[in-house]
């Protein structure tokens, strides 16, 4: 019975020891690691924006404290959608949407730049699930299929635009996907479209 | 070379013959750098467990053995994990949730158990490379296949590895067969794996497991 409660007290004390070792690991990884990995995350979503907003000059983002448009909204996607402004000597110059494309694989979730004439200045894909080797295309690293987005804007003639060429507008579909490239060619539409909204006289 | 390094990389080959850490096996290896990427981290756990697993072997009873070997692989694994979030971001991002599930490859428990909680800590230290290396390099020859077949290219995006490397591989031919890159492809390419291993194991009349057990 002693011998007993003196083995369980011996491997609680232990196994307290052995926390305490692997607590100080992971503390001490951490206070290695940390301030680089938060630099890391800031640049790469600085380098993002920075590759949505194109060639637009602009000296301040809000990307700490973007505009949050809850559901229901006009934008694409059912999530909380996310505004970002961009500023040059006080003076918004463009917005960069965070929305969601419904894909083949579950939403894509896009930034899409937009700039104070209306004219898209990039999109990128920030995440999403698609079939590897398909509808991947959209990744920029994987294709330049993204960038056909830059400079266009609403025309007159809005459907020989925003659609497919297949479906009779602009934009190509790769080889054995179409529901991707549809899925964010609409959502840049309806964003563009939302944007230019947002500004009309009521 | 002794048996400890011959186990580990060719007898008692985690990948190949325990067939242990089939998840991240079949899950990352789609390209060969991604596999690497896991390689090493899998190959840095494991020794460094090992090893401290071996210098504490004497102080643990076996009641608590288990839960402190749990501990020590998992401080290991976020530490490794932060590691990779900060000198290698894109491949962190890209290896995902599988750097953390490191932790629960039983490859890394099994040596633990089997053989560093009983043997110094010279031959743990060596068992632990030795059994990294040999799961290592089966990660990385089924992920080149599959980057082979499925991209025809070889080591593209070194560069989310190695800092200053290129990232566009060396392309042995242009376009690829999707099929490699989806899962079923890991299967394929691990079938592959497996029945070249098994013909040179069976030609050099080595311990093929089927003929082992035939012959009692």
């Amino acid at each position: 019975m002693g011998a007993d409660r003196g083995g369980v007290m011996s491997g609680t004390l232990k196994l307290g020891l052995f926390a305490a070792i692997a607590a100080t690991i992971v503390a001490g990884g951490w206070r290695l690691t940390g301030e680089r990995i938060a630099a890391n995350t800031h640049a790469a979503r600085l380098a993002q924006f920075e590759s949505v907003l194109g060639a637009t000059v602009f000296d301040t983002l809000d990307y700490d404290a973007p505009t949050i448009v809850e559901p229901p909204h006009r934008l694409p996607g059912d999530a909380p959608a996310r505004i970002f402004e961009a500023f040059a000597n006080g003076a918004r110059v463009a917005r960069v949407f965070e929305v969601q494309a419904a894909g083949y694989g579950g939403p894509i979730v896009l930034l899409v730049g937009i700039d104070a004439a209306f004219v898209v200045t990039g999109v990128r894909v920030v995440s999403h699930t698609e079939t590897p080797g398909l509808g991947t295309h959209i990744e920029r690293e994987r294709s330049d299929w993204i960038t056909s987005f830059d400079g266009r804007s609403l025309g007159p003639d809005d459907g020989s635009v925003w659609a497919l060429k297949r479906d009779g507008g602009a934009f190509d579909a790769f080889t054995g996907a179409t529901i991707t490239p549809r899925a964010v060619v609409e959502a840049v539409h309806e964003t563009l479209l939302y944007a230019q909204a947002m500004e009309a006289p009521p | 070379m002794n048996t400890v390094w011959r186990d580990g990389l060719w007898h008692n080959n985690p990948g190949i013959v325990q067939l242990l850490g089939l998840c991240p096996l079949l899950a990352v290896t789609n390209t060969a750098v991604n596999a690497l990427g896991l390689a090493v981290a899998t190959l840095f756990v494991l020794t460094a467990s090992n090893t401290i697993v071996s210098i504490t072997r004497r102080a643990l009873q076996p009641e608590i053995r288990i839960p402190a070997y749990v501990l020590v692989i998992a401080a290991l694994v976020t530490a490794t994990e932060l590691a990779f979030h900060a000198y290698a971001p894109t491949l962190h991002a890209r290896l995902g949730i599988f750097l953390p599930l490191i932790v629960t490859n039983c490859a890394i428990v099994a040596r633990a158990e089997a053989f560093a909680s009983r043997q110094p800590v010279g031959r743990a230290f060596a068992d632990g490379l030795a059994h990294g290396l040999g799961f290592g390099w089966v990660l990385v020859i089924v992920g080149a296949l599959r980057e082979l077949v499925g991209h025809g290219t070889l080591f593209r995006d070194l560069g989310t590895l190695i800092p200053g490397a290129g990232n566009g591989g060396i392309t042995v031919v242009d376009g690829g067969l999707l099929l490699a890159l989806l899962p079923p492809g890991a299967f394929f390419a691990l079938a592959a794996v497996l029945v070249a291993r098994n013909i040179i194991a069976s030609r050099q009349g080595q311990d093929n497991p089927e003929l082992a057990r035939e012959q009692g």
